[in-house]
């Protein structure tokens, strides 16, 4: 795996900036990273940003959902930015976006 | 181009999670020539991802086993069947139930046939436990002004 800085903390708020294809293949390390990210900062805002992403399916939904699980507990919040029209479409199917907030 | 009615497409691909991306790019360059918008390439793009998963985490334990992948097209009509040899499904009807999933730990959502359903026009699955789980997607191409 290549070592790029694909986050940015400031305080308890993380920027975390989301993989270009975000399938079942990926989402074991994503969700490890982000986990170690969170745990380690004390992270209780978590801003996912899909600048990169081009493709999604369930098991990212599954990845989504864990880190508003684990963020929840915490009595923290999830955010998604730079949703393109495909992002936005998953997020409607899988009810996504009752539980994550789109930040502008 | 543009004259080709009917093609048929059938690949085989070892059951690891790296081969989810190539099973989808396949069939999206296979799609690629029925003159797809861009949102039609990205649910069958979805659609075979989910059905791939599935083979591969729950049909096999075993990296080195095959999935089958056969994409078909007659005119505008799209079938891709994705078929794995594996453990099987021993109650379809709630395997498709939304939020169902036997592995929740792994943080598994559960929507992969519902977001199958959401993307493809027409969804089936047979199974049979020790034998394998054959799925066949089907999707209509077309463009409201014809092509």
């Amino acid at each position: 795996m290549e070592i790029v800085k694909d986050f940015e903390v400031k305080g308890t708020r993380m920027v975390y900036r989301m993989p270009r294809e975000l399938d079942d293949h990926v989402a074991a390390q994503l969700r490890a990273n982000m986990d170690v990210l969170i745990d380690s900062y004390g992270i209780r805002e978590l801003v996912m940003d899909f600048e990169n992403t081009r493709f999604m399916d369930s098991s990212g939904v599954g990845v989504i959902i864990g880190r508003c699980r684990k963020l929840g507990f915490y009595d923290g919040r999830v955010y998604a930015v730079n949703c393109n029209e495909r992002m936005k479409k998953l997020f409607a199917v899988s009810g996504l976006n009752e539980i994550v907030m789109e930040e502008v | 181009m543009g004259t080709i009615r009917e093609n048929h497409l059938h690949i085989y691909f070892d059951a690891k999670s790296s081969n989810e991306a190539l099973a989808r790019m396949v069939a999206a360059a296979f799609v690629a020539d029925m003159n797809p918008t861009l949102e039609q390439l990205e649910d069958v793009k979805t659609a075979v991802s989910e059905a791939v998963t599935n083979a591969i985490i729950h049909g096999y334990d075993d990296e080195s086993k095959k999935v089958e992948m056969i994409c078909e097209r007659r005119e505008s009509c799209l079938t891709v069947k994705v078929i794995d040899h594996g453990v099987g499904i021993r109650d379809v009807n709630q395997a498709m139930q939304p939020f169902f999933s036997t592995r929740e730990a792994q943080e598994r959502t559960g929507m992969g046939f519902a977001f199958m359903e959401a993307f493809m026009d027409e969804v089936h699955v047979a199974s049979k436990p020790g034998a394998g789980t054959e799925v066949t997607m089907i999707k209509h191409i077309e463009r409201c002004n014809g092509d």
